[in-house]
């Protein structure tokens, strides 16, 4: 009787502040109204954050899922796809897991925000009311910077294959028909792109695949960039060893045009390269459901947060993760990084929705594993943690690194392997057995 | 009342706060780990599981990949970014988690 008075006290009290209280230990505290959290994204960012609300607040929060498609497909491990040593079913998986956590998926696209009264617009026309809104939309192409790349036609040709799906099977396709002796060509646009090393992963997986099938063929590396923009000693060296005479680097090719009917990439200076099979993958910038009502706010391209809770700075009540986000120094948009920022927020906004300041000294990790074979795998990694005088994310000094000299590329394969196990099963709950 | 409701609260609240801690800093390596250490749950796993490992054996293995004495390809520069105390945390918080059905 006493503990019904005390519940019921918390429960009042808390209401008059307009917060439901809840233990992250797991004993919940009722509330006068259940809080609902949207999360608008099902990938690397969204799922963790909604599967981790629905944790942390032991099931008091309410949390809707808002993502167009019925199954999720992962980017990290999709060039092995386009180097032949894994399928899509591999890198494919449901979101029952998430289900079986509480969280109500909603398979629709989130069309707008009405920020006053604090819901998300449906496609459909439905309109789900939140206390708080995650949006995690990862990234959206600007096409507007490559004139012939903004026919629907062009994009059907000359692919980008940088959001796995369907894009990842028709670009192994043109590799498959691909004569040999002919040469893919890729264009990186200039940093902050989604997965800085994914371009040149990709690179050495389609050597993998030509030096198996097509040994006469080239991969020509089109970067705009003025150098490898991440893991570039290690990269180099396995362009220079394992892929010698196969692989051409040329860096500071801006592509600011694409004759998607000749195949041709054309640079700032007026270079142009055709190729059997060209590969574009766009400049970028957040997702656009968070370009609206300004929250990309920084060159209207990515959305500034407080790294403490990843609230957006422009609007009350909204948090941004992921590829989207304007990054602290050092911070690459990778899946890893999207997980934590997940794990911030949803900390957060358990905390804040239960009346309490959120954890003042949040730490991250980033691990990025990058194959450059079949069976031979790359990585770097870092931690970052909360610097209260510069109020951002920076890496704690010392820690962090790549591969050294001495570790054996095919142990670190196994180690991707297992990363890409538990991070799917973290953020999905749901096993999946991409191979060894 | 009121006092005394408050001081209740504060008391639950702070409590859980530092039951928390550890929780919070691990979910920065359940990307690799699994959610509360218990893995991926695939029969092909090559990580152990860390849930209900006891804490000093996890604490003496995160400080001994920090000098370096324990061998590793990744963990050594992970292990350098997290101090002793937020090491005890993670590895109390671990110790207290339901290991794996044998």
């Amino acid at each position: 009787m006493k503990r019904r008075h005390f519940i019921g006290g918390i429960g009042a009290l808390a209401s008059l502040g307009g917060c439901a209280t809840t233990s992250t230990t797991g004993a919940t505290v009722t509330a006068t109204s259940r809080r609902h959290v949207v999360v608008v994204g099902g990938g690397y960012g969204g799922a963790t954050a909604a599967k981790y609300i629905r944790l942390w607040s032991a099931g008091a929060i309410d949390v809707t899922l808002v993502e167009p498609h019925a199954m999720f497909i992962s980017c990290p491990l999709s060039n092995l796809v386009l180097g032949g040593s894994k399928q899509m079913a591999d890198i494919t998986l449901g979101y029952a897991g998430l289900a079986r956590h509480g969280v109500r998926i909603v398979r629709e696209r989130a069309a707008h925000i009405d920020f006053d009264k604090q819901a998300v617009l449906l496609a459909g026309g439905q309109a789900l009311r939140y206390d708080r809104l995650v949006l995690s939309p990862g990234v959206d192409f600007l096409w507007d910077q490559l004139p012939g790349m903004q026919r629907t036609s062009a994009q059907d040709s000359v692919l980008h294959a940088w959001k796995a799906g369907a894009q990842t099977v028709a670009l192994r396709a043109q590799l498959e028909a691909m004569p040999d002796g002919g040469v893919f060509a890729m264009t990186i646009p200039p940093a902050p792109y989604r997965c800085p090393p994914g371009p040149y992963e990709r690179a050495c997986q389609v050597a993998h695949y030509f030096s198996r099938a097509k040994p006469k063929s080239k991969v020509l590396i089109l970067d705009a960039n003025e150098d490898v923009v991440s893991k570039g000693a290690l990269f180099k060296q396995i362009w220079a060893t394992r892929y010698a005479g196969m692989v051409e680097y040329r860096p500071g090719f801006h592509t600011v045009d694409v004759d998607a009917d000749a195949r041709t990439a054309i640079s700032e200076l007026g270079d142009k390269v055709q190729a059997a099979v060209l590969n574009v993958i766009p400049p970028q910038r957040a997702g656009a459901i968070a370009a609206q009502g300004g929250l990309a706010n920084v060159n209207q391209r990515w959305c500034e947060v407080d790294f403490l809770t990843f609230a957006s700075t422009r609007a009350a009540n909204v948090h941004v993760l992921g590829d989207a986000v304007f990054a602290a120094p050092l911070m690459p948009k990778s899946a890893h990084m999207a997980n934590q920022h997940a794990k911030v927020c949803a900390g957060a906004v358990v905390d804040l929705l239960s009346g309490r300041a959120p954890n003042p000294a949040p730490m991250l990790t980033n691990t990025c594993y990058s194959f450059v074979s079949d069976r031979e795998a790359i990585h770097v990694a870092s931690v970052h943690a909360w610097d209260a005088a510069k109020k951002t994310l920076l890496v704690v000094p010392g820690s962090g690194g790549v591969s050294g000299a001495g570790n054996a590329l095919e142990v670190e394969a196994a180690y991707a392997i297992s990363w890409a196990r538990n991070i799917w099963s973290d953020m999905l709950s749901q096993a999946v057995e991409p191979g060894d | 009342m009121n006092f005394l409701i408050m001081a209740l609260l504060g008391a639950a609240m702070s409590a859980a706060a530092a039951d928390d801690r550890g929780q919070r800093l691990y979910a920065s390596c359940a990307g690799c780990h699994g959610t509360a250490g218990a893995g991926s749950g695939s029969s092909g796993e090559i990580l152990p599981v860390l849930a209900g490992q006891p804490k000093d054996v996890l604490a003496a293995s995160m400080r001994a990949f920090r000098t370096g004495e324990r061998p590793a390809t990744i963990m050594q520069q992970l292990a350098k970014g997290y101090t002793d105390e937020q090491i005890e945390l993670i590895a109390a918080y671990l110790a207290a988690q339901p290991g794996p059905a044998r």
